[in-house]
């Protein structure tokens, strides 16, 4: 009797662990529903400051994972202001001064925009599973879905972030948490998904809210207006040249 | 009687030469301690009210609260309805908008691009003709080359900052940094004038710019890190800065963080303790040096009753009186002290004069300091400087001939022919 109820024990864990994708392989899924390869958006940040609430519009062109160019529209006075990624290179152009100044060292911590993102979160289009190792950790419900809770640590010392919590919808596999930490294992930032949409056969996180664990204020809304994937973007938009134009 | 007594020690070198040295050397040291104590500390809050917090500091209570790690971001809104209030409720006090800056200086090359970056510590003032801050930085005096900003967009440097950076008189430079949001700012500035401040903290990469144009740079219109406020006269006086605070924060709201508070400079400044410290430590030298001096003095008085045994023993045989000797050593302790007081006050002022002209340069001590404190220490002669070391060296010398001169009590003199054969 004993035999037979271990027998079944075993038998369902088995069943139970078959059905539990590995890490990795969620990561995949993440990436392939995340990456095209080119995307033109329009976006807008709320940003909830301590004092007071600001609005920024941009729209953004991004090739691959190496390429992206940034233009802002609003407000009034950071409305031309350009950034352009290369690779591991970012420069930003303000009209105002008519200077193309490249971020580099600690200035890519600094926040965009006096948001909760920094250059460092606007740089980041490398796929998940390129840059981290996963373990899947749980699983847990987030806006009523039902998600798999995956660890990340990060596979190389150079990465923003040390390691990442991600709580990811089981059918649709968008990450709807996160929580990025330092090595320390210091808290350094969270995102909440608001709201997903399904656009161009892509199920597309288009309400995220960001906060900065060490700012104080409550955070920045990210609302995608607009997306369009896969559609062809000319070359000269990824130049410097473009900066000033 | 005293004449009798001043011949009797001129004469008699053995009896005043030696207390009458330690006495000049005690006070003289007393002098020179009190005044080069008096002169290090006043630079050092004359250099902290001119740039870290001003004799009063009128801040956001969150402002205030985060001390050092105070930023942009809790900088006091609709200042100029502040400062209006502020002139018109203490119109003695001089009233001057600061703001604090932090960010990068890059300088182009002729395609526009960076040709070289460094760090800068900025201070935003009223840079405008006939502003009190041209004084109160002693901006004309430190001016190393070029000229005084005289219109928007135009900014001091450092002159070690300005010369590591490859900058001349006209040039290009932009300021990269943080609006009071927390987005970057860029703004272009042109240097008009090197400043050579002489507080190392300052001179190695300070940039100095007028309010209006880091107002606009970081995105702080009508806002400032801070109002800084200098009391009439040169120095700070405590009371009255306490008693002014008082005034302005009574009736304030305290629950609001970006409501506007006022601080005195022993607050703002976190050096209350230091000021405790210095008005302790003159009092602590004075009585050291009073215990050390009587002390010593007291020995010398026991050696010299020792030498003069004999003469005291003969001069209570003939009749003397023990208080009459005793009055008599006490007036001779007063003759020595009063010449060695005289004597050490003057040398001690003497001293403190010419570190009060000249000074000591300390830059060499502290290249990497980060304490706001003028390079050269000068001392400072006040009227206490007169009296700080001549009142205890008189008494100091009474105390000890008191003590030492005791002994004439114990004198016995039935002994005294066979002490006077051997």
């Amino acid at each position: 009797m004993i035999v037979c109820r271990l027998v079944c024990v075993l038998c369902l864990s088995l069943c139970l662990a078959a059905e539990t994708p590995t890490g990795e392989s969620i990561l995949n899924k993440v990436d392939e529903n995340n990456y095209a390869d080119t995307r033109i958006a329009v976006s807008e940040m709320v940003i909830h400051l301590a004092r007071n609430t600001r609005t920024v519009r941009a729209k953004s062109w991004v090739k691959g994972s190496d390429k992206s160019f940034t233009e802002f529209l609003y407000p009034p006075r950071d409305k031309g202001t350009k950034m352009l990624k290369l690779g591991d290179e970012l420069w930003t152009y303000v009209p105002s001064t008519d200077r193309t100044i490249k971020i580099s060292g600690h200035m890519l911590r600094q926040s965009v925009m006096g948001s909760d993102l920094s250059y460092e979160d606007m740089m980041e289009d490398h796929k998940l599973i390129d840059q981290y190792s996963a373990a899947v950790a749980g699983e847990d419900t987030v806006l009523g879905r039902q998600c798999w809770v995956v660890e990340l640590t990060a596979k190389a010392p150079d990465v923003s972030y040390h390691s990442r919590k991600i709580w990811v919808d089981k059918e649709r596999y968008v990450p709807l948490r996160e929580n990025r930490y330092a090595k320390s294992g210091k808290l350094l930032k969270t995102t909440e998904v608001k709201s997903v949409s399904l656009r161009q056969g892509r199920w597309i996180a288009d309400r995220v809210s960001f906060k900065d664990a060490l700012k104080s204020g409550a955070g920045t809304e990210f609302i995608l207006d607009s997306l369009r994937l896969n559609v062809p973007i000319p070359d000269y938009i990824f130049s410097k040249a473009a900066l000033k134009k | 009687m005293l004449g009798f007594l001043a011949k009797g020690l001129l004469r008699d070198r053995s009896r005043s030469l030696f207390p009458l040295l330690t006495v000049a050397i005690g006070v003289t040291l007393v002098v020179f301690m009190d005044s080069y104590l008096r002169g290090a500390t006043d630079a050092m809050f004359a250099a902290t009210a001119s740039f870290v917090c001003g004799h009063l500091r009128v801040t956001t209570r969150a402002y205030a609260k985060a001390g050092t790690d105070a930023t942009n971001e809790l900088a006091l809104l609709g200042v100029d309805s502040i400062l209006g209030e502020l002139h018109r409720d203490f119109p003695e006090v001089t009233w001057t908008l600061r703001t604090r800056f932090g960010g990068l200086i890059d300088v182009p090359d002729s395609t526009g691009e960076t040709r070289v970056q460094s760090p800068a510590a900025g201070l935003a003032i009223d840079l405008s003709p006939g502003s009190p801050e041209r004084k109160i930085l002693r901006l004309e005096q430190s001016l190393a080359s070029g000229r005084l900003p005289s219109a928007p967009g135009e900014v001091l440097l450092s002159d070690d900052f300005a010369r590591r950076l490859g900058l001349r008189i006209g040039d290009r430079l932009t300021l990269i940094s943080s609006t009071m949001n927390g987005s970057m700012a860029t703004y272009n500035f042109i240097l008009s004038g090197t400043v050579r401040f002489g507080v190392s903290a300052m001179d190695r990469g300070a940039i100095l710019a007028d309010i209006k144009d880091i107002q606009q740079a970081l995105d702080m219109p009508d806002a400032a890190d801070a109002v800084f406020g200098f009391l009439p006269g040169t120095g700070y006086d405590d009371k009255l800065a306490m008693r002014l605070a008082a005034q302005y924060n009574a009736g304030r709201d305290t629950t609001d963080q970006y409501a506007p508070t006022m601080e005195t400079m022993r607050v703002a400044s976190g050096l209350g303790s230091m000021f405790d410290l210095i008005g302790a430590a003159t009092g602590l030298i004075v009585f050291i040096f009073i215990v050390a001096m009587a002390v010593v003095l007291w020995n010398a008085g026991l050696m010299g009753s020792l030498r003069r045994y004999g003469e005291i023993g003969v001069r209570l045989a003939i009749g003397e009186s023990k208080p009459a000797v005793y009055r008599s050593l006490l007036a001779e302790a007063f003759l020595i002290g009063l010449a060695g007081s005289i004597v050490g006050t003057l040398a001690g002022l003497g001293i403190s004069l010419y570190l009060q002209e000249v000074g000591i340069n300390i830059s060499g001590m502290m290249p990497n300091a980060t304490v706001v404190i003028d390079d050269v220490l000068r001392a400072r002669i006040t009227p206490a400087s007169v009296y700080v070391g001549f009142v205890p060296g008189l008494l100091a010398t009474f105390f000890g001939a008191a003590i030492s001169g005791l002994g004439v009590y114990k004198r016995q003199t039935a002994m005294l022919a066979k002490e006077l054969g051997s």
